[in-house]
């Protein structure tokens, strides 16, 4: 567990750098979101009020842009996320089986995290990547014609 | 320039790199450094060449050879084959088409390829390959011969109209953006492609970006705008970077930036990328969210020209129109004119999705007919079942049937039967698909994409969900058609934006042509098409059942029973309708009723 020393150093250090490329005008917010929610995983609420300051910026209108979003998360996510394409086109060509295969494997239903910080387990909408559905995303590695038996597989290559 | 012999075009979309593209460029380039052959054979990364459903794939130059299909291991044997022993690689040869032949660019004889017509050709994380197919030839026209207003006159002969899916004519866009008294204008790309299945505009941006970003530096000299936004999807992350990677390079040649082409015309541009939100595809949400804020709609008026980004006057077109800018002005607006219907004029992408045979991206002149689309293009239904329906405009779009097959695509026929252009995303149905079933799918999506600001489409959509939920679980009561087709109306009278007036397209268009099946669900208890769970029965045929035991064996729920070679029979009550003891039978002996 990371100390409460070491997690502010950590929200620093997005921020910082999210800024340095930005810039802390209001307009580039969401740009800043998006990079300190990559950095971090999640948006804790130490951060969007470090934001809130530097910005110059309310924190409710933070909050209120932050919830919006289906990419930020104001709650922690697991040291890898899943993503589980759930549009119509991955549906019709055997999505659902591989949506309960997934949520097997990891033991978990959508928007959970395990107790052990290894896994996220969210939906995601289209990823233009319909020609080879279902697809499933981990992290930033695609997988296409994926099916039920190739799951334990393709978890199985985030052993850390 | 150094000279090769071959040239082996690779193709990284993301469809192909999901299999391993990458791990096949690496294995080429090690082969061919073992082979010696290095100097002779280059490897290139492009984007998709037309077969990614069997990627990884490539091409191989002058020959015109298309491999599918192959993995790492196979990589050496297409290297000795092929680049050592010139002979075709045949195990895994697509069929043999050469780089002269138009049937490369247009897969079959319906299509035309106007936007399309760069994608797998040229590497589009190289300028120079889009110069060297008359890349940003247009916009030196423009620069050198012609005013404002000449493009805006080509553009109005075209009668190229908007391809994001409402069809309004791009000139008259640009001529109100044009006439605002402002001192700053803006042009923005709404490249926020958000409806399911369609993946038209990733492929123009992945495979083609200058394409987009030529057309939008000629529309900002037509209209006096000196700053543009491209606003891309987060869900598109190698179109985000392909795009910054191609506005660099522009800037580098003085295409982008300040002076453009040595003329005192300066205008710069901008990739901004969205967080998740299908509604920012609405183009006054997607300039709030350009702005940082909430991707919420505005009230219409004043439209986008009018007050637009930051309260200034701003055009915004889709992907698609921009892509097809530099075309019109290089080939003539009678050239573009000739395709096309009356009042729809040129080609449009479409993205083929469903129980069709031939999945993927086509692009064909307006006015051809969905039969033509479905059987000539996409080769028919899966299976050889019936066709049923087709969804054509995305989630807000509407299902038409079989009587509909002969209309003409354009913008006013579909609105006519009551679906639309959107943006191109097509669903086919076969005879197995419940309406009832799919017009519930689509409204849970729409609902959860609601963004919640006006109360029609927050509360509506979620009413009609509920109705329709309740019907397929089997509860559906007298007056609930009416019920939906108040809502539908209402929804559509008063919402603020596209999505709420658009969202009981599916629900209306169902009602209409597929009526029957709404009742059956309500009064009989039944789904015709037997896909409602909790509407369907599943039983053991005692004829046919030789007792063999395998259901028994793979129910998950323990809900087959019966004696070793006697008729078996499963419990309803028990039975969660999991399909798997039909997929198991051996004697077809359990059917749905």
């Amino acid at each position: 567990m990371t100390s409460k020393n070491e997690k502010d150093r950590l929200i620093i250090e997005a921020i910082d750098s999210a800024i340095d490329h930005f810039g802390d005008s209001r307009e580039e917010l969401i740009p800043i979101l998006n990079h300190v929610n990559r950095k971090l995983g999640y948006l804790p609420s130490e951060a969007l009020e470090e934001i809130s300051n530097r910005l110059k910026s309310s924190r409710s209108q933070l909050f209120s842009v932050a919830s919006f979003y289906h990419m930020l998360s104001t709650k922690p996510r697991g040291k890898h996320v899943i993503q589980f394409c759930e549009s119509a086109p991955c549906h019709i060509v055997g999505g659902r089986e591989v949506w309960q295969a997934l949520k097997e494997a990891v033991n978990l239903e959508e928007n959970e995290t395990s107790p052990d910080g290894k896994w996220s387990l969210i939906t995601t909408s289209c990823l233009g990547l319909c020609g080879v559905g279902p697809v499933i995303v981990i992290d930033d590695d695609a997988y296409g014609n994926v099916t039920p038996e190739q799951i334990k597989d393709i978890l199985a290559k985030y052993s850390d | 320039m150094k000279y090769f012999r071959t040239h082996v075009l690779v193709c990284v979309d993301p469809e192909c790199l999901s299999k391993g593209a990458h791990d096949i460029v690496d294995a080429l380039n090690d082969e061919l450094v073992a082979t010696g052959l290095i100097d002779e054979v280059q490897v290139l990364e492009t984007s998709r060449i037309g077969a990614c459903s069997q990627g990884p794939e490539m091409m191989v130059y002058p020959e015109g050879v298309h491999y599918a299909g192959m993995t790492v291991d196979d990589v050496a044997y297409i290297v000795e084959e092929h680049f050592l022993k010139g002979r075709v690689a045949k195990k895994f040869i697509l069929p043999i088409k050469s780089i002269k032949d138009e049937e490369l660019t247009a897969p079959t004889a319906k299509e035309i390829r106007v936007v399309l017509r760069n994608c797998g050709i040229i590497d589009p994380e190289n300028i120079e390959d889009y110069i060297a197919q008359d890349g940003y030839l247009a916009l030196a026209k423009v620069m050198t011969e012609m005013t404002a207003d000449d493009v805006i006159n080509e553009i109005k002969k075209s009668g190229l109209r908007g391809r994001g899916g409402a069809g309004f004519p791009t000139f008259l866009k640009w001529t109100f953006t044009k006439q605002e008294k402002s001192d700053i204008r803006f042009v923005i790309c709404n490249a926020d492609e958000g409806d399911p299945g369609a993946f038209m505009n990733r492929r123009v941006l992945e495979s083609d970006p200058h394409s987009v970003i030529e057309g939008m530096i000629i529309a900002a000299y037509a209209i006096g705008a000196k700053q543009g936004y491209i606003y891309c999807r987060a869900e598109y992350p190698i179109a985000v970077n392909t795009l910054n990677i191609a506005i660099q390079q522009a800037k580098g040649l003085g295409l982008l930036g300040e002076n453009i082409m040595g003329t005192d015309f300066s205008f710069d541009l901008e990739v901004r990328m969205g967080a998740g939100a299908f509604v920012c595809g609405e183009e006054t949400a997607l300039m709030n969210s350009i702005e940082g804020k909430r991707g919420e709609p505005r009230p219409r008026p004043p439209f986008p020209s009018v007050k637009g980004l930051w309260e200034k006057p701003t055009n915004i077109n889709n992907v698609e129109t921009y892509a097809n800018v530099p075309q019109i002005i290089l080939k003539g607006a009678d050239w573009f004119a000739s395709m096309g219907t009356e009042k729809s004029k040129g080609t449009k992408t479409f993205a083929m999705a469903g129980d069709i045979n031939h999945t993927g991206l086509i692009e064909v002149p307006m006015g051809i007919t969905l039969r033509e689309i479905i059987f000539d293009i996409g080769n028919g239904i899966r299976d050889n079942k019936e066709f049923k329906a087709i969804q054509t405009g995305g989630p807000m779009g509407g299902c038409l049937p079989k009587e509909y097959l002969g209309l003409p695509v354009d913008y006013e026929s579909l609105v006519q039967a009551g679906s639309m252009m959107g943006s191109g995303g097509m669903i086919v149905m076969d005879e197995d698909t419940c309406m009832v079933d799919i017009a519930r799918f689509f409204m849970e999506f729409t609902q959860e994409e609601s963004c919640g600001k006006c109360t029609p489409c927050r509360v509506g959509t979620k009413r009609i969900l509920d109705i329709l939920e309740r019907i397929c679980a089997g509860n559906g009561r007298q007056g609930d058609i009416e019920q939906l087709e108040m809502l539908c109306s209402e929804i559509k009278q008063d919402s603020l934006c596209g999505l709420g007036q658009g969202a009981p397209n599916p629900v209306e268009s169902t009602l209409k042509h597929f009526r029957d099946e709404y009742e059956s669900h309500i009064l009989e208890k039944r789904c015709p098409a037997k896909v409602c769970k909790a509407l369907i029965r599943y039983q053991i045929i005692e004829n046919t059942c030789t007792g063999c035991t395998v259901c028994a064996r793979n129910c998950p729920v323990n809900a087959i029973s019966g004696e070793r070679r006697q008729p078996h029979s499963i419990d309803p009550d028990t039975c969660i309708r999991c399909g798997i003891c039909i997929q198991v039978c051996n004697f077809n002996a359990i059917e749905i009723v």
